[in-house]
């Protein structure tokens, strides 16, 4: 592992309410070098809300506060709102879920596209479109030119999630946070853009954090893992020694899921346990 | 702003395809029909006026004052001798006028307020709503009224008046579609990637809230047209040599009982285009909406 360039520690974050503060994230402490991490959990562990604390885009009654929370040697948390802007897509990107919903529905995709292009250098319109056209081929796609002029509702959802991915690397970030990045899509080309990431990790030293809730391909693709529950770390350990985890919950998530090796008439429940959100 | 990307090689012939589709699909309902076809012919009528009128709607001759509609005077004469007519067919010209001006005025200035609002909501969005509220409580022909009595009667203050008071509801409803629009991802991605507010308001926020505040602006030129009429009956709109309909209803009101004519013309003009305009607003709804094309 080179040197972490992004230091979590003890990281909080609590969404005010008329009842309170409600903590959904306590005390998740990571650190982030040239490398694919996992973070996996179920729905509402906090993994989503951990990524997005990254970037600072939480929405405005949530509240963040920890130890430490330094990207490159900036603080995160101090920084300005000018600072963050131009942190954002230059160093730090995201990848969400959907591509349907993260694209803008009424303009052509390489406008956007050439929106983040034009950001990260001043170019020309041939060139912006060009560059954009570099970009698509760079994802895989076929046709760059004809894929620019489309809008999102015309994409299918792996080309969709494509164009998001040829969007945020056209700033050159080195932190991509990945939010389910494949969840949305269908199976077959899930590989396909998993590969693509792959790719890009190993091609531009790009940093990954991978947030899922599929284990199973969380252990081939990633090289480490935290594994959330209730807004903790309940454990972090090596992909490769997913199948040795020691905590209860990581050995009862991975025996919840289906094999086709060995099979069962009734998949095992979840037995919850208190003592793993007191941890 | 432009962006540098090319779209527009390609996306042109595509604009007109979407322009045609929406053209029949405005067609398909004959009231829609009916209330385009209205518009257009008072497009056409005030464009021709001058070529199309049998007589200068200003000429009087007091000789042939207060005649009935008939061969010559196809909608009568006036108490001055005027032809009612050519009165009539120079007044889609004022009636443009008002509306076009006040609709260029009203959406943007309602849009950028409601956008604004909606965007950045918490404390800005409290100030603009609550004076949006203010202005909105007062009912808008005797706000209007109330404008033009301090900035003098006439027509450009007229319009001035009816556009002061005419945006609040296009603020609202587009502070309603920015704040849904808010937290949507592509927003957010857009912010990601180090969008500045000005540029996700105007490139990302803007063009979507487009379409149902077009519609709204449609239904509010009927009211436009009433408002400007109501205010020229007053006496407070377009003055009296100018054929301006309100304006023509008042000046007919004293012969009314004997020289129908006066009041009935300009009154059913009024009526058929403010109807077109709801008629013509109505079927954009329909026809914008993409949750009702199927």
């Amino acid at each position: 592992m080179t040197a972490s360039l992004l230091q979590v520690d003890q990281l909080d974050v609590a969404y005010r309410g008329p009842a309170g503060a409600v903590p959904v994230v306590k005390g998740v402490s990571f650190t982030l070098g040239q490398e694919k991490l996992a973070v996996v959990g179920e729905s509402g562990s906090g993994k989503t809300t951990v990524g997005r604390a990254l970037l600072r885009l939480l929405p405005r009654h949530a509240q963040v506060s920890a130890r430490t929370l330094r990207f490159d040697g900036v603080d995160l948390l101090a920084a300005s709102d000018r600072q963050m802007g131009q942190l954002r897509g230059q160093r730090l990107s995201m990848i969400m879920q959907d591509p349907r919903y993260s694209l803008n529905p009424v303009m052509p995709v390489g406008a956007q596209i050439g929106e983040a292009v034009l950001r990260a250098e001043a170019l020309g319109r041939a060139a912006c479109q060009e560059r954009v056209e570099q970009l698509l081929a760079r994802v895989h796609i076929r046709e760059p030119g004809r894929v620019a002029r489309q809008y999102a509702h015309q994409l299918s959802g792996g080309m969709g999630q494509r164009v998001m991915i040829a969007m945020m690397l056209a700033q050159k970030p080195r932190l991509l946070v990945a939010d389910e990045p494949t969840s949305a899509l269908d199976v077959s080309v899930r590989q396909e853009v998993l590969d693509l990431l792959d790719e890009l990790v190993a091609e531009q030293g790009l940093m990954l954090l991978f947030i899922s809730h599929d284990l199973n391909l969380v252990g081939r693709f990633c090289d480490r893992v935290l594994v959330m529950y209730g807004g903790r770390v309940v454990e972090a350990l090596p992909a490769a020694e997913l199948a040795h985890a020691d905590h209860p919950y990581t050995r009862a998530l991975l025996s919840a899921a289906p094999s086709l090796k060995h099979r069962r008439r009734t998949l095992p429940v979840l037995q919850r346990d208190p003592a793993w959100s007191a941890g | 702003m432009s962006i540098a990307v090319d779209s527009n090689a390609g996306a042109r012939p595509a604009w007109a395809d979407e322009a045609v589709a929406l053209l029949r699909r405005l067609m398909r309902n004959r009231l829609t029909a009916a209330g385009l076809v209205v518009i257009g012919l008072l497009v056409l009528l005030a464009l021709l006026a001058p070529w199309l009128a049998p007589a200068d709607p200003l000429r009087q001759d007091l000789a042939r004052a207060l005649l009935p509609p008939g061969p010559g005077h196809w909608f009568g004469t006036d108490e001055f001798g005027r032809d009612v007519l050519s009165r009539l067919l120079h007044g889609t010209r004022i009636t443009l006028f008002i509306v076009v001006l006040v609709t260029v005025v009203v959406g943007p200035l309602g849009m950028a307020v409601g956008v604004v609002a909606g965007y950045f909501g918490g404390r800005v969005d409290a100030v603009l709503m609550r004076l949006t509220d203010m202005v909105l409580s007062f009912p808008s022909l005797i706000l209007a009224l109330a404008f033009v009595a301090a900035m003098g009667p006439g027509l450009d203050h007229a319009v001035l008046a009816i556009a002061l008071t005419a945006w609040p509801p296009i603020a609202r409803l587009s502070r309603a579609e920015a704040l849904t629009l808010r937290q949507s991802d592509f927003i957010v991605v857009a912010q990601l990637q180090g969008a500045s507010n000005t540029r996700v308001l105007l490139k990302h926020l803007v063009p979507l809230c487009l379409p149902s505040v077009l519609v709204r602006l449609t239904m509010n030129m009927a009211s436009v047209v009433l408002t400007a009429a109501g205010l020229g009956f007053l006496g407070l709109g377009a003055q009296p040599p100018l054929p301006e309909w309100g304006a023509m209803i008042s000046e007919g009101r004293r012969y009314m009982l004997d020289s129908w004519w006066l009041v009935a013309a300009p009154g059913a003009a009024i009526l058929a285009v403010s109807t077109a305009f709801n008629l013509l607003g109505d079927g954009l709804n329909d026809a914008l909406d993409p949750r009702q094309n199927t």
